[in-house]
């Protein structure tokens, strides 16, 4: 464990270096991303033309909300993102290669590529959460400070872990599947982008508790925000989201060992 | 204890089995499955600086065989141990100590150098500096690599990548060497290269090596000792050269001639094919030499172009199951 994160960087540097090479195409494809996730946001921004608050929020929260989800999001994407290669990587036989090598099969798989193409989207939900973090009015303190970069980052974790369960699939199914867990991950984004007051109360349940998506942003956000949560839930949850996190995690390990187990006892 | 010891080996696979006509849409419902006995009781030990070569018809259990030595796959019965570890349980620790090719597929990054690949290598396995440098620089002197080393993976030939896929197996010193059909698609002068450069490892580091392979040439000039598998189970494993003796004696040489002519009279050949010009002659190596073969030929007619066709493994386990079972063949064909 410890090795392999020693060597990340070092893998992660070979990939990038492969696709920096065709440097003209490459910043494109960046300024490509950059302005297609603003249309995103824009969306956004003409439903407060016709509404000034969307359930208890304004547009300032709802940015802020869609500026911390994304950033988890795209950032999860760059890491492992590249997860839906599996099925080319199982049929190939390329995933025999990789387990003649001392290494962990999920590190490598994920160290296959980095996305740096997602920076250009990072970029643009930066700068919206940038602006959020102004006009949505947080009352920031040190508190607060500190728990900018601890709410990025369990959202991040959470989101990867739905990644790597959803890529554990492949093994059984052969990719056939795969584009129900993208309704977990794209789709989980586009949710987390919004409050989660707004949803039905199954479907809120359901992204409360069994997918977590509501501790990438909204329940951390209440807190960022010092607001009251219209649904009423314990404040705790509001400084849950690392242990979340972690839990996703050990799912993710869980689900990806039973995977390569299986792919070991069948082949294919 | 020997390095490599399998013990009545077995790996069965569930398969969908196909519906048989019928009332299709229904019965395609209700899958019928079947256990497919890929490799059946499978026994043999490989000592130390050995050079055995592990071969087979296509769909004989060769690969699977390799991928539970690996520790790729897990074996569904009987027991393994390879550099004393078992593969399935022990896969990383086991991976520091064996170097696997696979001839069809790269353990190289297909957009870098090669020789980054093999810094990326060096990291992966913690090589120290000195044994890598000291690896890195037999490889490319025996396998003349220099002028390539910079080039992106992609941009090889098949001969340049292969033995860039060596050398990547080799870095960390394994004392197992794997070779899927490392000769696969090679012309002659990198087949030729590939197999001197195998000989002298085994030669000078002691590296045992395991080969599978469709290529007799392979064999013939790199394995004393072959198993021979078929059907999932060990057809025979022993000395090459009595399997020779016995069942791999007869070569074929195909001469294209300048005009169509009648069937051949020259001695220790027997004319087995005639279509126009071209004429397939049939000769046994203890009789006749190719050479003595092809000089005689050119004195009876113009030779336009000529090849010699080695028997393939095809033909020899054939021969070996019409032929001589004796009780020193191990044969248990199974089915499936």
């Amino acid at each position: 464990m410890g090795s392999e994160l020693a060597l990340y960087p070092r893998l992660a540097w070979s990939r990038v270096r492969g696709q920096v090479e065709y440097r003209l195409s490459f910043v494109l494809m960046l300024v490509g991303y950059f302005a297609a996730t603003v249309a995103d946001f824009l969306a956004i921004w003409v439903i407060f033309l016709h509404l000034p608050l969307l359930a208890g929020w304004t547009l300032g929260e709802v940015a802020f909300l869609y500026g911390t989800s994304y950033v988890s999001f795209k950032l999860a994407d760059m890491v492992v993102g590249h997860l839906d290669v599996l099925p080319t990587l199982v049929r190939s036989g390329s995933l025999d290669t990789l387990l003649t090598r001392p290494l962990g099969s999920l590190f490598q798989v994920i160290t296959i590529d980095f996305g740096l193409r997602h920076v250009g989207a990072i970029a643009q939900a930066v700068c919206v959460l940038a602006v959020a973090c102004v006009t949505a009015g947080v009352p920031w303190d040190a508190a607060r400070v500190a728990m900018m970069p601890v709410t990025i980052l369990s959202g991040t974790v959470i989101f990867a872990s739905i990644w790597v369960l959803g890529a554990s699939t492949v093994f059984w199914t052969m990719g056939n599947g795969l584009e129900v867990m993208n309704t977990f991950t794209y789709g989980g984004n586009q949710m987390a982008n919004f409050p989660i007051n707004i949803y039905a109360g199954w479907l809120r349940r359901l992204i409360a508790y069994v997918v977590p998506l509501a501790f990438v942003t909204y329940f951390p956000s209440l807190y960022l925000l010092a607001k009251e949560d219209p649904l009423g839930s314990p404040g705790i949850l509001r400084f849950a989201s690392p242990l979340v996190a972690l839990g996703c995690v050990a799912a993710a390990r869980f689900a990806w060992g039973q995977g390569i187990r299986h792919y070991q006892s069948t082949g294919s | 204890m020997a390095l490599i010891e399998v013990e009545n080996l077995s790996k069965q696979f569930r398969v969908a089995r196909k519906p048989e006509g019928g009332r299709g849409r229904l019965r395609r419902l209700r899958r019928d499955f079947a256990d497919v006995h890929a490799v059946d009781g499978v026994s043999f030990a490989v000592e130390a600086g050995e050079m055995v070569g592990y071969i087979g018809p296509n769909g004989a259990g060769k690969s699977t065989t390799i991928k539970m030595l690996t520790g790729i796959l897990v074996p569904s019965g009987g027991r393994l141990s390879v550099a004393g570890f078992e593969p399935s349980r022990q896969r990383r620790e086991l991976a520091r100590q064996i170097g696997v090719v696979f001839g069809q597929r790269t353990q190289l990054w297909w957009d870098l150098p090669l020789a980054d690949s093999f810094d990326l290598l060096k990291h992966i396995y913690h090589v120290p500096m000195a044994r890598f440098a000291a690896n890195l620089e037999r490889c490319v002197e025996l396998m003349e690599m220099g002028e390539f080393l910079r080039t992106p993976v992609r941009q090889l030939s098949l001969g340049q990548r292969m033995r860039g896929e060596l050398t990547a197996a080799l870095l960390h010193d394994p004392a197992i060497l794997y070779l899927d059909e490392p000769t696969i698609g090679l012309d002659v002068v990198a087949k030729a290269r590939i197999r001197a450069f195998l000989t002298a490892l085994n030669r000078d580091a002691g590296t045992t090596v395991l080969l599978t392979t469709h290529d007799m040439g392979d064999i013939e000039r790199l394995c004393r000792r072959v198993i021979i598998i078929d059907r999932g189970g060990i057809l025979y494993d022993g000395a090459l050269d009595p399997l020779k003796a016995r069942f791999a004696i007869e070569r074929t040489l195909v001469v294209d001639l300048e005009e169509p002519a009648p069937p051949l009279e020259v001695p220790f050949a027997i004319v087995e094919r005639v279509e126009g010009p071209r004429q397939w002659l049939r000769f046994q190596r203890e009789q006749t030499s190719a050479a003595d073969l092809i000089a005689a030929v050119a004195r009876a007619a113009h030779i336009a172009d000529l090849r010699v066709d080695e028997p393939s493994i095809e033909d020899v386990v054939l021969r070996i199951y019409a032929g001589g079972a004796g009780e020193r063949f191990s044969s248990t064909p199974s089915p499936g």
